[in-house]
């Protein structure tokens, strides 16, 4: 016993103390709970992986029983092999770097120790998720950080604008899990057991499926579990939106950990994913349309946050494309670079916003580099990380992703090529517009305390380096092997994507700074068709939403509840009520009149019994 | 044994005592009944004592004769699902005197009384085991829940309550002739001997006879439940109602009907339950979706919360009609759990109605900034009620959907759906309620929660996160009595009988 369980109880303990008692404690002590409570979460996360060694085997404890019925049994069991350990390092560093530099960020902003709480609990959810031992304790980790996330996109909750997008962000997760769960069902239905370990022993004794059969069909469920979660096409919707929560939250939770929770599930369900080869292809066609679509789409935002907001969405697509091309190390490497640079994308633009005051406007920044320098190299490291310029980290898992989807269709890798053209012109259109030429808007920027500065200096430096973190070699034996030589002329031709894009941006918004306007005014309607994300929220409020609440209240409500059954319920009691009050009329209480009833009624009887008899 | 009985006489006293209390002392009722219901559900507590929950017969049974001719006895007992069932009646009917101690400001005493005389009914309908005893207690509960809807009620109070009358009345009058008909046959109306004659074989049902008999039992337990298109008494009696009325109504009233669903129709009828099956279980699915799309543009709160139950309860018509292990368990536990969540969301609409005087939820907006406790436990129970892992009412929902997709896949197919509707309803009433910013009315109405309600609230709350994650508390006790329905389903074991006195009234119905 390692006590693994311990890793999730230190941030739900710190959710505790500070949710029940937090709002009568000092800033102090709020952060001693929630900043040690990860502390120690790392610390048990690094004890364990020592004490673990190479992690030859799966490690699993079972604490109790959660729920039993019939053959069903669903326990607490967490376990911890090479992903999880992957994930775990993740989750805690990149976590623990992120609720440091909140500290500063949230020091001026009220509800502290909400804020604090939900964050605790959110990596309490989070190890849950990438810890469980069974399909079924992973939905909880998948669902409450779903919450999570939806109580701190909310969190300025006297914004309207803020709590729609949490509900949107909950409600569209919803509609992915129902996919999730529907795969759950199957997964029980098709293997007897929700335990990983059964489920992929049994699963590596099927046959490759291939034709569509169950196996394909849990596949797509999954996803569409996954595409929830990791804003995926067509539910990618809800993350955009959710920039409306604090800057830190953008980072941690929509950035560097839940939103990658659908792709650690589907390299979870690899060896589902290796016998359903369609439902694998499906998912790098998502991922790729995914990648390509929110690229375009970031190269017309002008909210900071927004354009980072679609980068995320984007690069997950390119995760998605690493699973599905069968790379399953080089989705999670990605995944793991993406933590690093991403998150220091976010933070070092809340601490613009922060200089700002509250600005998110790149067409109100720009000369930011002399007011906020530290700022300015640290983000300057991330976006030469998310370009893909060598040697620096998104270069390496970039690579790995576009080499195997090279290997799997040809035309894939040209696309993503094409993306990676994109991603490097709008991450440098957001540097040079924000920190180059001369400052436009009204504030007097300044740059942020040590305590926000520190952490940005920190994933600056993973961002650098942490391409040399050898993620496919440790993934090596969970996988199947990728396939695809190393061919070092698609290598090149991505880099030179890279730097296309960036001379673009360069070109564009410092050499000749008016030619982006010109061009936006050339373009006409297709510059207004990205601008406004190609209306899909408009297309699904219209076609969805509110057929379905207007439907519900005029036809199902007031037509068919109202209307149809209540009338017929009510017509029941008039009628009813009606008889009785002609009935009534002969309860007059005179005698007089029953005698002349009774009367009546014998001669009618006699004449029946007659006519009866007579027709005998 | 003794306990159980107990669990009958102190409601009955109780009753008797608080009608004895002076009107004009009206915190001495208040006290009384809080007395009388705590000690009662002390009283059910210790029955856990002596239950074997891996038993899945009857215990801890009283088996009098009451009536000679025709031959009534007085025959209690509790399974592994009635007992959890007594449980929860006894724990709210405590919650439901606290919530009402300030609401409730006239003829207090006749509440109060009227409260423990519901408790008797609910407690007695769940525990009878001859068929005529459960019909009595039927019926005793519902009268009390008349007077409560009629005389503390809101402007449309009248009308409720006859209409809920009316309709349950309705229904079962039904059922009382399909139990006579059953007496004529076997000459007892008790449960275990009447499931002895058919599982023998000595009395035989005609398919025609047997499905007629299901539908008279059917239609009074849909209409308690209640199934769609038998729902429209609810959502009017739950607005109508006091918050002590709705309380009691929707987490236990509507579990009568479901009791009656799993106690009766399916072993007393197994071959016409599994033949009316499919529509019955499209109907609970109509119910699921068609509950939680009308739920969603209710105005007001308490019919939102009443079309949810309905939503909520479809789930557990399915996964009895699932006639799977699986869907069974997750039907019981969804009734406990509804009990618990829809009970507490209830609740908590009642203390908004206290303070701001409005169900319209458009009267609100804001709350969470002068009331954050009650936003608070508000949110918690709201994501329960929406089926949080973690929280109760998903391991309800989950097996009921598993043991539906056991019996076909379809089914869970649309019915998860009502999953996804549940987070729209629910979360927007929240957004609309609770958060945004506060008017001037909310600022000035709007209070947090006092010491009494939180009293109220807090067993409550803990209890959603305990059945979410020690659900193995409740569960293996539940699933050995279902576990004994679905062998007699299947025509398998003798049902208990161990208890078979010479109980059998005259012979004359069987000559006849």
């Amino acid at each position: 016993m390692l006590h693994l369980w311990l890793i999730p109880a230190f941030p739900l303990a710190g959710f505790l103390a500070n949710g029940l008692v937090g709002r009568r404690a000092s800033k102090a002590a709020v952060n001693l709970i929630a900043i040690g409570s990860v502390v120690l979460s790392l610390l048990w996360v690094l004890k364990t992986l020592a004490a673990l060694g190479p992690l030859e085997h799966t490690h699993i404890e079972r604490y109790f029983t959660w729920f039993q019925s019939g053959d069903l049994r669903v326990g607490f069991d967490l376990a911890v092999d090479r992903l999880t350990a992957v994930m775990l390092l993740v989750v805690t560093s990149v976590g623990l770097l992120i609720h440091i530099y909140a500290i500063g960020y949230m020091s001026h902003e009220g509800g502290y120790y909400r804020f604090f709480a939900y964050f605790n609990l959110f990596m309490f959810f989070m190890l849950l998720l990438v810890m469980a031992a069974n399909f079924l304790l992973m939905f909880v980790g998948w669902e409450g950080v779903g919450l999570c996330s939806y109580l701190l996109i909310g969190f300025y909750f006297l914004r309207h604008s803020a709590t729609t997008a949490g509900n949107k962000a909950f409600i569209v997760n919803r509609i992915g899990d129902y996919g999730f769960t529907l795969a759950v069902f199957l997964i029980f239905l098709g293997f007897g057991s929700l335990d990983f370990e059964t489920v992929f022993a049994a699963a590596a004794g099927r046959p490759v499926e291939t034709s569509a059969g169950a196996l394909t069909l849990i596949g797509l469920l999954l996803l569409a579990g996954a595409a929830g979660k990791s804003a995926q096409i067509p539910l990618y919707v809800w993350l955009p939106d959710a920039m409306e929560g604090p800057t830190p939250v953008s980072a941690l939770i929509h950035a560097a950990t839940m939103v990658t929770a659908g792709v650690y599930m589907i390299a979870r369900c690899a060896p589902l994913y290796t016998r359903a080869p369609l439902a694998l292809d499906v998912v790098a066609l998502v991922g790729l349309a995914t990648a390509v679509l929110a690229a375009i789409i970031g190269l017309a935002q002008t909210d900071i946050k927004k354009v980072f907001a679609y980068s995320t969405v984007s690069q997950l697509g390119y995760m998605f494309l690493g699973l599905g091309s069968g790379a399953y190390s080089a989705g999670i490497f990605h995944l793991v670079t993406h933590a690093f640079f991403k998150a220091l994308l976010f933070l070092g633009a809340g601490s613009v916003i922060h200089a700002l005051s509250g600005e998110q406007d790149l067409r109100r920044m720009g000369g930011l580099r002399k007011h906020t320098p530290v700022t300015f190299v640290t983000i300057l490291c991330a976006a030469v990380a998310i370009a893909g310029v060598p040697p620096f980290s998104g270069f390496h898992s970039k690579d790995a992703i576009l080499l195997a989807a090279h290997h799997h269709a040809p035309w894939m890798y040209w696309a993503g090529v094409a993306t990676a053209g994109l991603t490097a012109f709008y991450v440098f259109r957001a540097v040079f517009l924000a920190f180059f030429g001369t400052y436009r808007g009204p504030h007097h920027p300044h740059e942020s305390p040590a305590v926000m500065t520190l952490p940005l200096a920190a994933l600056a430096l993973l961002s650098l380096a942490g391409g040399y973190f050898n993620v496919p070699r440790w993934l090596e034996p969970m996988f199947p092997p990728a396939e695809g030589a190393h061919d070092a002329l698609l290598v090149y031709i991505s880099v030179a994507a890279a730097a296309a894009g960036i001379s673009l941006a360069w070109l564009m918004y410092v050499a000749r700074p008016g030619l982006a306007d010109r061009l936006a005014g050339r373009l006409g309607w297709l510059y207004r068709l990205v601008y406004n994300k190609f209306f899909v929220d408009e297309i699904y409020d219209r076609a969805l939403v509110r057929p379905c609440v207007e439907g519900s209240s005029a036809v199902l409500w007031r037509g068919v509840d109202a209307g149809l059954i209540d009338g017929a319920v009510n017509q029941v009691g008039m009628k009813a009520r009606d008889a009785g009050s002609v009935l009534r009329l002969i309860q007059s209480g005179s005698i007089r009149s029953y005698a002349a009833w009774v009367l009546w009624g014998s001669v009618l009887a006699l004449a029946a019994l007659v006519l009866s008899r007579g027709a005998r | 044994m003794i306990l159980l009985n107990l669990c009958l006489a102190l409601p009955a006293a109780a009753f008797l005592l608080l009608l004895l209390v002076p009107r004009s002392r009206p915190g001495w009722s208040r006290w009384s009944a809080l007395a009388a219901s705590l000690v009662i559900f002390a009283v059910s507590l210790a029955l856990l004592a002596e239950f074997d929950g891996s038993n899945g017969g009857f215990q801890l049974e009283t088996n009098i004769p009451w009536i000679s001719a025709p031959s009534i006895r007085y025959h209690v007992g509790v399974d592994g699902m009635s007992l959890w069932l007594v449980l929860l009646t006894t724990f709210l009917t405590p919650v439901a005197v606290l919530i009402s101690w300030r609401h409730i400001a006239a003829r207090v005493k006749e509440f109060y009384a009227f409260l423990l005389l519901l408790e008797l009914g609910l407690i007695g309908v769940f525990v009878a085991l001859d068929l005529f005893l459960f019909y009595v207690f039927w019926e005793v509960s519902l009268v009390p829940m008349y007077f409560l809807i009629g005389i503390w009620g809101h402007e449309r109070r009248i009308y409720a309550a006859v209409k809920f009358f009316l309709y349950t009345m309705a229904g079962s009058v039904l059922m009382l002739a399909a139990m006579i008909y059953l007496y004529n046959l076997a000459g007892t109306f008790d449960y275990g001997l009447l499931m002895a004659d058919l599982v023998s074989g000595r009395m035989q049902l005609g398919a025609r006879q047997e499905s007629l008999l299901f539908l008279a039992f059917f239609v009074a337990f849909a209409i308690k439940v209640p199934l769609v298109p038998f729902h429209t008494w609810l959502p009017d009696a739950h607005v109508e109602a006091p918050t002590a009325g709705s309380v009691i109504l929707a987490s236990v009233m509507l579990k009568m009907g479901c009791y009656g669903l799993i106690r009766f129709c399916l072993p007393l009828f197994p071959t016409a339950s599994r033949g009316n099956a499919p529509w019955i279980v499209l109907l609970a699915i109509v119910g699921i979706i068609y509950g939680a799309l009308v739920a969603m543009v209710q105005p007001n709160m308490k019919k939102l919360v009443a079309y949810s139950s309905v939503s909520h309860l479809g789930f557990v018509v399915l996964g009895v009609f699932s006639f799977t292990q699986l869907g069974l368990d997750g039907a019981v536990y969804q009734m406990l759990n509804h009990g618990i969540s829809t009970g507490a969301l209830f609740m908590l609409v009642g203390y908004m109605y206290e303070r701001r005087h409005s169900l319209e939820i458009s009267a609100y907006g804001g709350v969470a900034t002068p009331a954050p406790m009650l936003a608070s436990v508000f949110m918690i129970t709201s994501l329960a009620s929406l089926g949080l892992p973690s929280l109760n009412n998903f391991v309800g929902e989950f097996l009921v959907l598993q043991g539906a997709a056991q019996a076909n896949f379809t089914w869970a197919v649309f019915a998860a759906i009502g999953v996804i509707l549940s987070a729209c309803y629910l979360l927007w009433l929240y957004q609309r309620t609770f958060l945004g910013e506060a008017s001037d009315e909310v600022k000035s109405h709007m209070f947090d929660l006092v010491p009494r309600e939180w009293a109220a609230t807090l067993p409550m709350i803990v209890l959603m996160v305990w059945m979410g994650v020690a659900a193995q508390t409740f569960l293996p006790s539940i699933g050995a009595a279902n576990a004994r329905i679905l062998d007699r389903m299947q025509q398998g074991v003798v049902m208990d009988v161990k208890n078979t006195m010479p109980a059998r009234g005259t012979e004359v119905a069987r000559a006849r």
